[in-house]
Parts: C-alpha cells; structure tokens; sequence
C-alpha cells in the first residue's frame, strides 16, 4: 500500500512540472516584456532595465527556467509586484477561508446528495424519486450568484438571521465561523448536490438490480443492508468519482462564491491580481490550484483500492 | 424421514405487468416437497420455473410483477400472509436459495466469509467472532481447500465452481428446512456440475434438507431428484416420481424434452445444438393459446385439446394434464 501510495506520488511530479512550464510561459511569451510587466506603467526605461538584469531576465529562458523551478521547489513563489508580498505568504493568508468553503461545500453536497440518491433509487418511479428528481433539476439550473443572491434576501436582509457577507476565521469561534459559511456554502453545493444526487440514483439503480442484490434479500437482510452494505458499497467508486470531480469544478465556483460574499479567499486573491495584472500572484494561484488538484486526485484514486478490491494499480 | 411436506405451493399465480399485457408467469401450480426429499422441476427456459421459486420467497420483483394468488405453505403456514419483517425471518433462515449464475451472485465488494457471516449474524444472534468461525466452518463443510485462507478472499478471487461452493455454503448455513437451488449448476463446466450436484445430495443426507432443484435439464434430474413436476407455460403438466417419468412419461412435452435430451452414448455426441428439438416456440405467456398451452407444438393435439385438460392422477403419484394421456 504504502508503495503504491509512494509511486503514485512520484507520479504527480511530471504533471506538475509541465503545468509550471505552462505557467512560466504563460509570462514569458504571451506577455510580452516581463521585466516591463513587473516595473509597472509609470517605470523609465532605465528602471525596466535595471529591473530586467536584477530579476535575471537578461538570460538565457532555459536557464531562467531551471532558476525558477529551483526556487518554487524550496517554495518560493515569488514576491508580488503590487505590494511587494512574498507570494507564498499572500496564499497562505488566503486558504484557510477557500478551503473551509470548500470543504463544507463538498460536506453540505455529499451529505444531502447521497442518501437523497439512494432514497430514490430505492422509491424509483415513486413520487418520492419524482420529487427529489425535480429538485434536482431545478437546483441544477439555478447559478451560483442567482442562488447566493436570492438566499442573501431572504436570510439575511429579509429574516436577519445569517450575516450578508464576509468570513470569520475558526480560530474566533465555530459558530460565526460557521454563520458566515453557511449562505456561500449552499448557494455553492446545491448544484453539486443535485448533480451528485443524479450520479448517485442512476449508479444505485444499476446496482440494485444486480444478482447479488437479489442474494443479499433472499438471505433476509433488511432494507437498510442491502441498501448501504450491498448497495452503496457496490456504488461508491462512481460517487466518489463524481465527488472528486465536483471538488475540481469547485475551483471555479468559489472564485464567483467568494466575490458575491466578500470572502477573502484564494478566489478573491485570483480576480484582484488578475484586475493588477499581478503576473507572480497569478502564477503562484494557479501552481498551487494545480497541485491542489492533482492532490484530490490522487486521493480520490487511492481510495479506489479500499472501496474495491478488485482494482489494483 | 417422515413424508409430511415441508413446502406446499397451492394454486399458486403470479403475473407481470409489460407493454405487451398480463403476463401469466405461473399461472396455478402446486407443489411440494418433503423432508429429505429432492424436487426437481423441469421446463424449457421461460416457463416459470424461476418465478415460482421467487414466490416462495417473495421476492418476484414487484412492479412489474404480482403474486396474484394462492398459498405458500411452510410446514403448514402460509408465507404469503406474513407480514415483510416476519418473512425476512424466513429468507435465508428457514428457506435457503441459491441461483444460477455464481459469477455474478456474490457481492464483488465484501470477502466470502463475510457473506456468510452476516447471515448467520442476522439469524442466529451470534457474536462476530462465532459468526467468523462459522462461516470457517460453513466453507469446509462445502469441501473448499483452505478455507481459513478463502474465507478472507474476494468472489473474483474464486473460481466458478468455488462461488457456487460458497452460494451453497451461505444458503445453507442456518440450517433451513428447505433448500431451493434454481439451475445450480447451469453456468458451470460438466465436471464442475457433477461435484456441485454431489456436494448437494451429500449435504441432504447429512442434514435432510428438503431441496427443489430446478433446471432445464432432464439430466440433473434422472441424477438427482426423487420426484419430478414438469412445467410447460406457467402450468405443472406432469409430476411423478423420478423412475416413474422416466419409465412411462404420460405428456408429450415430457416426451418431446426427453428426446431433445444429450446423451453420452448418442451418436450425436453431447452437443446440445445437434439435437433433436420440440419443434415450435414456448407460446407468449400474454397470449395463450385457448386450452392446452402445449397443443400447437404437440404431435397428437387433437380437437379436444381447445379444452383446458385437467390433471389427473394416472397411477399412484403420477399425474397429468393431456386429454390423450391415458392412452
Ligand atoms: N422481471 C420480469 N419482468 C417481466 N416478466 C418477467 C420477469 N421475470 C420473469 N418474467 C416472465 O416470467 C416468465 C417465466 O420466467 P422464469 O420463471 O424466469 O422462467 P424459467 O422457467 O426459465 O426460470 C418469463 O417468460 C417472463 O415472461
Ligand atoms: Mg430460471
């Protein structure tokens, strides 16, 4: 286990190396001068120049390239050319609300997608599966901002009992923490439930009508049995799929969650030196959403080899 | 070994619910079983067979399908009057069953002890670590080689014939008064067939299992079965003990099964598909034809065949459903 575990780790590394090449291209060549990018708009020609032979810009790209990578790989990921920040500090002080987000997104998504799924494989054709279908679908339409707009009326301004906008860290205490999370969090999920929710009925409905299925009954189990210890057991490696996937479309959800809630998460950090054209911030947001990625990735296949003996890689 | 039955199906109907009407599935069968006694029942694919066994458990996939009528009567309570937690007393505990295809009848996610120990959990209240022991025990008793070691293997690990082992070890685990094995051997290899089937009649002569052993081939049941019910179209229209049917077989879909049965010495070899057939096809179970159901294939259907035969006793144990039986 832990070899393979080990392997697949190694494996990340060539992945991650050519998104940085990307990364480090993407300012290299499509954005024209570096060293003028970086001295900003009111810099002489003089200052870029200045700039161009301190940065190191003046030689060879491979060789700038091998610079690079040797500085990210003892984590350093630059200083921004707005305020002069190491980048690496700026996305540590930006994570912690992006991840909580994230995950009570996903925690929220899971939690509500899967037994409603399951509960409606299980009345398929019922008007209890109708019903959690239609919600689904409904929830499914809806986009984020609209959702997170409408619940910010209702809860917030409307009945005042959730805050409108912005983020309490944990460490002030769970409750806000949590108050503060709850509107983004859900306005978030609910696609993600309802396309979770779909995933799961459709892969139970497979499953509940296999052979082993009809063993599990005739030996006498009970609805709750065959449904989680045959059924869902039997199910888990496309939901979790799924679940992996929905953390990756994640990424792009949390930028518009946490501009509509003022959260001042990696997403915001995202538009605002985008809007700076901080070039350094926006490599460093980009290498460490990529590793983030293909972190959860492997994890997801990793857990391949617990939920199904017969996978082995 | 006493001849009270153990299971008596009575009259019993069940039907589905298709596109195309009512299907007739099992249309009034009846039968029994005693203690220590081995039922086959045998028919073409499609004639109820299965659907008779799943009514007895109740689990005939409902919708589309529909126990209609009838009873079901296990040691002389009707199972079709209990009430779902009671009879998920009976499922696995009082009546085991094992199905055709071991490749896909065991769940590919939970190791084989496993399986069997959660049902000797469930029935008999035992602790984790005897329900282990007995799944150990359960395993052996099927004659699987190391079954310590298998007991902690996946299905995909086993072999065919070890997943029927293990079928038929977790069917038979709490010791049920009947036991219905539904083509047990179908999907297997000859050899792997003839151990299966030897396993089954060696556990009943230990325990006094009562077993309905259902296939569609008369083979199994000359081996096999101490008494015969022939199906044709959701009716039994021939039962009679195994020498009997064999000896003077009264209806002509036995007949016609009979011919159409491979034997080793034939010239032809055992190759099914160079056989002779009964000519036609099993009639569309929501579009019977009037009266006896076997009449457009049969060679000797006559006028009085638009009539539903009735079955009649021919000689002690022996019984029909032809007009021309008697003759
Ligand atoms: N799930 C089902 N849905 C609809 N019809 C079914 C279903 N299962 C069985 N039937 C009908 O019942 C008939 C008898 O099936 P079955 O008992 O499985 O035959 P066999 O004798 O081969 O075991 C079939 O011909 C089919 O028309
Ligand atoms: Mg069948």
């Amino acid at each position: 286990m832990l070899r393979i575990v080990l392997r697949r780790l190694g494996a990340t590394i060539p992945v991650m190396l050519v998104v940085a090449v990307v990364v480090f291209l993407m300012l290299h060549l499509s954005a024209g001068d570096p060293a003028a990018i970086i001295a900003g708009d009111n810099a002489t020609e003089e200052d870029i120049a200045l700039l161009r032979k301190s940065l190191g810009l003046d030689r060879p790209l491979a060789e700038q390239f091998v610079q690079w990578i040797w500085q990210l790989a003892q984590g350093d990921l630059g200083v921004s050319i707005f305020n002069r920040v190491p980048v690496a500090t700026m996305i540590a002080q930006r994570m912690e609300p992006t991840i909580a987000l994230t995950v009570l997104t996903m925690t929220l998504a899971v939690s509500l997608a899967v037994p409603l799924g399951v509960l409606a494989a299980w009345r398929v054709g019922t008007w209890v599966d109708h019903t959690i279908m239609a919600l689904a679908v409904a929830a499914f339409s809806c986009p984020v901002f609209l959702i997170g707009y409408a619940l910010v009326q209702q809860f917030a301004r409307t009945w005042k009992v959730l805050p409108v906008q912005g983020y309490t860290p944990l460490s002030e205490g769970l409750v806000p923490f949590l108050l503060h999370l709850a509107l983004p969090a859900i306005s978030l999920g609910l696609i993600y439930t309802a396309l979770l929710a779909r995933m799961t009925r459709s892969t139970m409905l497979e499953v509940l009508g296999e052979d082993y299925i009809r063993t599990a009954r005739a030996k006498g189990l009970g609805v709750r049995q065959v449904l989680l210890q045959h059924g869902l057991r039997n199910a888990a490696v496309p939901i979790v799929t799924t679940i992996g996937l929905g953390i990756a479309l994640l990424i792009g959800g949390v930028v518009v969650a946490e501009s509509v809630f003022a959260i001042p998460g990696i997403g915001r950090l995202t538009v605002e030196a985008l809007q700076q054209r901080d070039y350094p911030v926006i490599q460093g947001v980009i290498l460490v959403s990529s590793l983030a990625y293909v972190l959860v990735n492997l994890l997801i296949d990793l857990s391949y080899l617990l939920l199904d003996p017969r996978i082995r890689y | 070994m006493t001849d009270s039955p153990v299971l008596q199906i009575e009259d019993l109907r069940t039907q589905f619910l298709t596109h195309g009407g009512i299907a007739k599935a099992v249309d009034g069968v009846s039968y029994h079983v005693n203690r220590g006694e081995t039922l086959g029942v045998v028919g073409e694919s499609g004639c109820g067979k299965s659907v008779t066994a799943l009514s007895v458990m109740r689990l005939v996939p409902d919708p589309p399908g529909r126990i209609v009528s009838g009873r079901v009567l296990l040691h002389g309570q009707d199972l079709l009057e209990l009430d779902e937690a009671a009879m998920r007393r009976v499922r696995g505990n009082r009546i085991g069953m094992i199905f055709q295809e071991p490749m896909t009848s065991l769940n590919p996610v939970l190791t084989v002890g496993r399986q069997i120990e959660e049902v000797v959990a469930l029935h008999q209240n035992l602790p984790a670590r005897q329900a282990a022991e007995r799944a150990v025990e359960m395993l052996r008793l099927v004659q699987i080689p190391e079954p310590q070691r298998r007991a902690r293997e996946y299905p995909h690990q086993l072999s065919g014939g070890m997943r029927q082992r293990v079928m038929i070890a977790m069917a038979l685990s709490c010791n049920p008064e009947v036991l219905i094995a539904d083509e047990p051997t179908t999907a297997l290899d000859v050899t792997i067939q003839a151990q299966i089937l030897e396993l089954i009649r060696e556990i009943q002569q230990r325990t006094g299992t009562a077993i309905v052993l259902i296939t569609h081939d008369l083979g199994v049941i000359a081996e096999t079965a101490d008494r015969v019910v022939v199906m044709y179209a959701g009716k039994k229209v021939e039962e009679a003990p195994v020498t009997a049917l064999f000896d003077a077989p009264l209806h002509p879909y036995t007949r016609g099964l009979m011919v159409s049965m491979p034997r080793l010495d034939s010239p032809l070899g055992p190759e099914r598909g160079e056989l002779p057939e009964i000519p036609g096809m099993v009639p569309s179970l929501s579009a019977l034809p009037e009266g006896c159901r076997f009449a457009p294939r049969c060679p000797l259907a006559v006028q009085q065949c638009r009539e539903e035969p009735p079955l009649i006793e021919y000689a002690p144990g022996h019984v029909a459903a032809c007009w021309r039986a008697g003759e």
